[in-house]
């Protein structure tokens, strides 16, 4: 028995593991012509009439044809997608707490349950407000527990995820300087070489330029390079806190403070709220600016590119520049609206409020917890990581770069070189023996400056036992790189596919992540030649 | 199925000066080596190399150099390789060069030495034949080799069984040796090898790096030129590198690969020059401000000193050291794991002046502040 990995009564200190494999044909491929899901009644002729009228009206826009669509049974349907999921490796089945910066913490299924009630999941964006009262109740409760968890002034949750939350506050920091004649003035935007990616892409999307600073030796952005960088011309200061590293830059003020002495602005990109939440704030921290993953740190499901919800909070003085509408409150009428009032600079980032059943996801969430165990959820994910990193720090040909001998916060940036030194065995490599475990562990952003990085983060959902676990596993696999590096290299042994060319993914000659796309591209690749 | 071809060359000298104290066997210097005891390394990092591609071996065939010039190595690992020139004792650089011409033809050529070897498969091979070079000498400034022979051989692997890699020009660079034996560093560019590449070392689906280096090289060059064209009354001198020459390039003119060029009021005024070239362009344009354009040259880091003498600290110090406008791609700060640019003019007071943080051009309307340190 192993009580040190936690499993009770249970003899070995992981689990054995083998993914289900599927010869699985796309659903277009299963397709037979004739076969229905659901076979409709015949429309009466006051229908078929009303029906014939749209369609004339609809003139040249109407389809000369049927869209070409799967033709297939429900039960068939049913067990595509039910195979298809038994080849995935989903956070319902795994511990991904190897899939570092995702926050991927327990998404309860009561709040599933409430994201379908009826009254929330079969309400139009366009019925009248007053009918939808319920769910702006919920958007604009939400907003008031951000702006408690932020300090900030007000919140805009149109943005569907992390990155459009971004370009929102890209939107911002251009009409914001444009407004004020300062376009040939203000033209550049600072970032760090560790803030998460889209915090560039956005600003250079806007037309800024962009300045990157590197960390100093302690992981922590240069200080001398960030007053080398900062001058008349800096729009905005774009910066997560703590970077991926998980070291939280206890000068921030200083670095917020440099920017606003040069008239920018300063935006805080908390996608790793999850070390922080009712301990540190936006506003105290010197930031006009800041957005949340209501999909990672507040609980609802990431969805895979969306619906999320990157929730976007802003100063006073920005409140004008959000996309509109706002979700307000009348105290006279005690009644929810829709708030086209703000001058808004900037137009919609989304089509209608936002997503709603992440929302209400989150909202659950946080009214569950309340503000005190909302701090625990930050306090206990710190000491997870925490526990963590001292065990990963022990194992062989594992290390983790800068602020040697701190503790970190809610994640760990580890890298993997002295592995690769001592076996030649790349995380690439490794990561996918992981899977025959059926564990995740993901590498990191690029650039990895990192070298051979890997990043953990145990949020605080998982339990010790589970930690364990994973460390286990862990553990198993670096023994197995120096005792037999062969399994290793040619894993994964036990999953559905084998390796993929990631390349292919960023090469837009070979993509093809449509059918339609697929068979253009690859038309008699895979037939007998 | 046709066959992947591999070459392999080692340079069975290579790495011996350095255990015994010598800074290189150029010359003379190997029969010293010899008495002092060294023995040939170069042919065990070749096959620590090869190692790596046994896994692979029915999908390629080898093709070695004959005897300690790469035989020996692939047959002690239990490859039974084609050959290549004759087997001799005593071997020299004229016999690299010539089994690299003999192999320019294969698909990917290994060589094991150090920066002298490279220099010989550049001039044999140009920028034709994909090369890689197995880590053995004891002088690596140049870009060409893989971190570890190890590394090398999994890189082989890699492009022996199908997969993805780019390429790119690599610098090959070269002390002059007798000059190191007495503590002078000069470092010359020689060429650009075409090397294989593995991007950004591997995926991560988060990326928003160029998938290329020559497409980053691009979106510098696009940032710089638009500089140089706005800057009508400055003198620019563009060093020495394929990031410089790409802002030429974006310019519509053909820059020189190995040498400084200089750029003013829309027009090339000067191609490959000499310091003293330089000075004279300067006394030419008393009124004008001069801008120094350069590149990291080599696997270390250098703006100033390696590769680019011409840049001498009276060069330098006419210019200004606010005059310096670095350029980099993101893998080039990406290969210095964090260490910073250096300098090395031979004027320890202007390295001490160029000290602190540059802004380096490093993308389309992207800019790094970077740390500059003497070297």
């Amino acid at each position: 028995m192993s009580i040190e990995y936690g499993l009770k009564d249970f003899d070995k200190k992981y689990r054995s593991y083998h993914q289900a494999r599927w010869d699985e044909p796309i659903i277009f491929q299963l397709s037979q012509p004739g076969e229905r899901g659901i076979l409709l009644p015949e429309a009466e002729p006051e229908v078929a009439a009303a029906g014939s009228r749209i369609i004339s009206d609809l003139g040249p826009m109407a389809r000369k044809s049927p869209p070409n669509l799967p033709e297939i049974s429900q039960m068939r349907v049913l067990k595509h997608y039910l195979h298809l999921s038994q080849e995935n490796l989903g956070a319902d089945e795994t511990v991904d707490i190897g899939q570092g910066t995702c926050t991927m913490k327990y998404s309860p299924k009561i709040n599933d349950r409430l994201a379908n009630l009826p009254d929330l999941a079969d309400v139009h964006p366009r019925q009248d407000e007053s009918t939808v009262q319920g769910s702006l109740e919920i958007i604009y409760k939400t907003e008031q527990m951000l702006k408690a968890v932020s300090g900030l002034d007000r919140f805009c949750l149109q943005a569907g995820g992390g990155s459009q939350a971004l370009l929102v506050i890209a939107t911002i920091v251009r009409a914001w300087v444009d407004e004020q004649g300062l376009a040939d003035k203000k033209d550049e935007i600072i970032t760090t070489i560790f803030s998460h990616p889209s915090n560039p892409a956005c600003a250079a999307i806007k037309g800024f330029k962009l300045i990157t600073v590197y960390p100093d030796e302690e992981g922590r952005p240069d200080f001398e390079a960030m007053k080398a960088a900062v001058s008349d011309r800096t729009a905005a200061f774009l910066v997560t806190n703590p970077e991926d590293l998980g070291i939280y830059n206890s000068r921030i003020r200083e670095f917020t403070q440099m920017v606003h002495d040069v008239g920018g602005l300063c935006s805080y990109d908390q996608a790793n709220a999850n070390a922080l939440l009712g301990i540190a704030r936006a506003r105290e921290s010197g930031f006009d600016l800041c957005f949340f993953n209501i999909h990672k740190t507040f609980s609802a499901p990431h969805g895979c590119g969306g619906p999320g919800c990157g929730a976007v909070g802003v100063r006073e003085n920005l409140v004008k520049y959000l996309p509109a509408p706002l979700v307000s409150y009348d105290e006279e009428k005690d009644r929810y609206f829709l708030d086209y009032e703000s001058p808004s600079k900037i137009s919609r980032i989304k089509d209608f409020y936002g997503v709603l059943p992440a929302i209400t996801r989150g909202y659950a969430w946080m009214k569950a917890l309340g503000p005190h165990w909302l701090r625990e959820v930050s306090r206990v994910a710190v000491l997870n990581n925490n526990y963590m990193f001292k065990k990963i720090m022990a194992m062989r040909g594992v290390g983790a770069p800068y602020a040697s001998g701190e503790f970190r916060m809610e994640q760990v940036r580890y890298s993997m070189q002295k592995l690769k030194d001592e076996t030649g065995i790349s995380v690439s490599e490794f990561i996918n023996r992981m899977f025959d475990y059926g564990m995740h562990l993901w590498t990191s952003h690029e650039p990895w400056l990192v070298p051979e990085p890997f990043t953990v983060e145990p949020t605080e959902s998982y339990s010790k036992a589970e930690m364990d676990e994973y460390l286990a596993v862990l553990e198993q696999v670096l023994k197995e790189c120096y005792e037999t590096p062969e399994v290793v290299k040619h894993a994964p042994h036990k999953s559905a596919v084998h390796h993929t060319d990631h390349d292919i993914l960023e090469d837009p000659k070979r993509w093809a992540i449509t059918w339609r796309a697929y068979r253009k591209k690859y038309k008699g690749y895979f037939e007998p030649r | 199925m046709t066959k992947v071809r591999l070459g392999l060359i080692v340079n069975p000298i290579a790495g011996m000066g350095g255990r015994v104290g010598l800074k290189g066997t150029d010359g003379e210097a190997v029969v010293l080596a010899r008495e002092r005891g060294a023995i040939p390394l170069a042919g065990l990092r070749a096959e620590d190399c090869l190692r790596e591609l046994l896994s692979c071996r029915d999908q390629f065939d080898l093709w070695t150099g004959a005897g300690n010039m790469g035989e020996e190595a692939a047959r002690r690992v239990g490859f039974a390789p084609s050959l290549v020139g004759e087997q001799k004792d005593v071997t020299s650089a004229g016999d690299t060069e010539a089994i690299a011409a003999r192999m320019s033809d294969v698909d990917l050529l290994l060589f094991a030495g150090g920066d002298g070897t490279a220099r010989n498969v550049c001039a044999a091979v140009g920028e034709k034949t994909l090369a890689l070079g197995i880590p053995a000498g004891v002088k690596i400034h140049s870009a060409v080799f893989a971190s570890s022979p190890g590394e090398a051989g999994r890189l082989a692997a890699e492009f022996v069984s199908g997969g993805h890699l780019t390429e790119k020009l690599s610098e090959v660079m070269d002390i002059d040796e007798d000059a190191y034996r007495k503590n002078l560093l000069k470092a010359v560019l020689h060429g650009y090898l075409k090397t294989p590449w593995k991007r950004g070392r591997v995926q991560g689906l988060k990326s928003g790096s160029p998938s290329s280096d020559a497409e980053a090289q691009s979106a510098i060059g696009e940032e710089a030129a638009a500089i140089l064209r706005a800057e009508k009354t400055t003198l620019f001198f563009i060093g020495a590198g394929t990031t410089t020459r790409a802002i030429l390039t974006s310019l519509g003119v053909q820059g020189t690969l190995l040498g400084v060029d200089a750029w003013f009021d829309g027009q090339l005024v000067g191609t490959d020059l000499a310091e003293r070239d330089l000075l004279r362009l300067m006394e030419e344009h008393p009124s004008n401000a001069t801008k120094i354009v350069v590149t990291p040259i080599g696997g270390q880091g250098f703006i100033f000193g390696r590769g680019n003498q011409q840049f001498s600290p009276e060069v330098i110090r006419r210019a200004g050291v606010k005059n310096i406008v670095p350029v980099s791609t993101p893998a080039k700060f990406l290969a210095l794991g964090g260490a910073p640019l250096l300098v090395d003019t031979g004027d320890g007071s202007l390295d001490l002046e160029l000290e602190g943080y540059v802004r380096v051009i490093s993308g389309y309307g992207q800019y790094t502040l970077y740390k500059v340190r003497r070297g």
